[in-house]
């Protein structure tokens, strides 16, 4: 009998990432994010937060290594005081807690209306299809900022930057699940005939059974790489969201609107404000992406070419 | 043929009528039309008399239908923020947007093409590499930094181009509604840091298209006898090979030019581009409700008109997107 660790070890997978510098670095420095906003309240010296941590006289100051930084910030502050590096530790963990959220409900409503959609067939099929098509045919960026503005205007900005980590994961999660829905239907297709199903449906099982509990997991090998390749969107879309005004308001800011708020600063010399949380995002995006090349050249599903 | 068209009509009608009925909804659910129109200062009564002349207290279908029939007519309400018809609004701000689009289809065009084509041909070629494994970085730039990126480099340290507003534009059909910068050299130079923001991120992709559209197309048995032939080289790369990469790299263009539109938003914002992306957020952080209601029904339906056609072209050209619809 083999443990799993041991089955996991001699498996291609594993193979395959070891033989891969890129995927490995990548993952390495992922892991090396997540802990960064997994700890962020303990890791940072302050809480951005808190408005009582701020003192207003220390705004503005450069990094560490130029004339005029102090060794207590090492990448300066911002406009508002703030510690740079703490402030992006707790901006990491928003937009990763709502990249997160927003793909897991897209997943959600994607598998389930794809999954319904490729199992039963007929009219099933072609409604929830033809809905998917065409929400597909606006940008997901577009339904975003529309869903965004629309609740923005109907919520008011107040009540708005209140909720908006949950808002934004809605957001972000209804504007982009159809390429969730396409894909599983895809491989749903595929499995349905297959005679496991059929010895499953002769038993007598119910369908709902059938569909989560037999189908569902032999089709989610290619919903693992799409999910990766969201990840890295939905974080995108929120940075953008919360840069053009529609997300995290500027009190506990994620990336996009730490970037939003240094942006007229750099006319002023201090570029540190909005470069530092631009880096962050792109290298954070950046080795996701990569994770997800590899992933999907390692699984090889046939993906939906969108 | 005639029923894939009537159908895909009849799926165009029902878009609208949704996005139609969303803008309704925000109109009369969310905006104020008696502060559109008269401002705060009138008593409760005069609001009434108002709200009852404009027939704002009439059953919701009758309301609707009223909306519907006025913005068949071009009427999208009054924007109080421009105190301006919301269309007229919209058309003027529109020329800013197209240039903007125009300027980075251009680039894209005239940088992927040469590069993409390159790297299919010479794959181990240090440009070539050099070109991929930057894509992958350049599909992880969020437009709105490269564009802070290139303010801050060519603006404010280097200082050789403006970083906001579109310059010195020519009113090109002499009636004010279409300014245009591509004719002064002041308007140009403002073009050129958001068109390269804008396109920096469809780049990588149309680069990585090419590409291996091109190196499919290099392996098929034409090809290889066009070799055969002894065709020169160069003939057979530009007139045999590219000629049949380019219908999926069009196909592919006209879809992200969608996307692009919604990066233009992003880019307007960042170098305060008077386009309708910018008028937009205006209108959002100013809660001018019948704006905004104009701007979605207007790009929704420019989406909607956009993909029913190419959907029906499309059609024509390939006879399995028919059949594939009925299901």
């Amino acid at each position: 009998m083999k443990t799993k660790l041991q089955k996991f070890k001699e498996s291609y997978f594993f193979y395959s990432f070891k033989r891969d510098r890129v995927a490995m670095a990548s993952f390495i420095v992922l892991v090396i994010f997540l802990l960064m906003a997994i700890t962020a309240p303990w890791i940072s010296s302050m809480n951005p937060y808190d408005a009582e941590n701020i003192d207003i006289m220390n705004s503005e100051i450069p990094p560490m290594w130029m004339a005029d930084g102090s060794p207590e910030f090492i990448l300066g502050t911002d406009n508002m005081g703030r510690d740079m590096l703490s402030t992006m530790f707790y901006g990491l963990r928003t937009s990763i807690i709502i990249g997160l959220g927003a793909v897991a409900l897209q997943a959600f409503i994607g598998i389930v209306l794809g999954l319904s959609a490729g199992y039963m067939g007929g009219k099933t099929d072609a409604i929830l299809m033809r809905i998917a098509d065409i929400q597909f045919s606006f940008p997901y960026l577009i339904m975003a900022i529309f869903i965004a503005a629309i609740f923005q205007v109907a919520f008011g900005v107040g009540s708005y930057e209140r909720l908006a980590v949950p808002l934004l994961t809605i957001i972000i999660g209804l504007s982009n699940w159809p390429i969730f829905a396409r894909t599983i239907r895809a491989s749903v297709m595929g499995e349905k005939n297959k005679e496991y199903v059929e010895a499953a449906r002769v038993i007598g099982f119910p369908r709902f059974t059938i569909m989560f509990r037999h189908v569902l997991p032999n089709s989610l090998t290619s919903v693992m790489v799409i999910f990766t390749i969201q990840v890295a969107s939905a974080v995108q879309s929120e940075a953008a969201l919360s840069f053009l005004g529609f997300g995290m308001p500027v009190t506990r800011p994620s990336l996009g609107s730490l970037i939003r708020a240094g942006q007229e600063y750099i006319f002023s010399g201090s570029w540190w404000i909005t470069i530092f949380p631009g880096l962050w995002l792109v290298i954070f995006v950046l080795v996701i992406n990569l994770l997800g090349d590899w992933l999907r050249d390692v699984l090889n599903p046939k993906l939906y070419k969108g | 043929m005639f029923a894939f068209i009537i159908r895909r009509t009849l799926q165009a009608l029902v878009v609208m009528l949704i996005i139609s009925l969303v803008g309704f909804a925000i109109k009369n659910k969310i905006g104020d039309p008696v502060r559109d129109l008269v401002g705060e200062r009138v008593t409760p009564e005069e609001r009434e008399q108002i709200a009852n002349d404009m027939g704002l207290n009439d059953p919701f279908l009758i309301q609707y239908a009223r909306f519907v029939k006025q913005a068949v007519k071009g009427d999208l309400g009054r924007s109080f923020l421009y105190n301006k018809p919301a269309l007229e609004v919209i058309v003027k701000h529109a020329p800013a947007t197209i240039e903007l689009l125009i300027g980075s289809a251009l680039i894209i065009i005239l940088v992927s093409l040469p590069l993409g084509v390159y790297s299919a041909l010479k794959p181990r070629s240090l440009l070539s590499r050099f070109t991929m494994s930057f894509s992958t970085l350049g599909v992880s730039m969020p437009v709105f930094f490269t564009a802070i990126l290139l303010i801050y480099l060519f603006a404010v340290n280097l200082q050789v181009l403006p970083s906001y507003g579109r310059g010195e534009t020519v009113d090109l059909f002499g009636n004010g509604y279409w300014n245009t910068g591509f004719l002064t050299v002041d308007g140009l130079k403002h073009l050129i840091l958001p068109c390269i923001s804008l396109s920096s991120i469809m780049l990588p992709l149309f680069i990585r298209l090419i590409r291996s559209e091109m190196m499919e197309v290099l392996e098929t048995e034409y090809i290889k006898y066009a070799w055969a032939k002894g065709l020169s080289p160069r003939r057979i790369w530009l007139i045999h090979a590219f000629k049949n990469t380019l219908l999926p790299v069009v196909t592919v263009f006209g879809v992200q030019m969608g996307l692009t539109f919604a990066f233009t938003i992003l880019t307007e914002l960042v170098f305060q581009w008077q386009g309708m992306g910018f008028m937009f957020l205006e209108a959002v952080q100013r809660a001018d409700t019948s704006l905004l209601v104009a701007y979605l029904v207007v790009v929704g339906s420019v989406f909607v008109l956009v993909n029913t056609i190419v959907d029906i072209l499309y059609g024509f050209i390939n006879p399995t997107v028919r059949i594939a619809g009925t299901r």
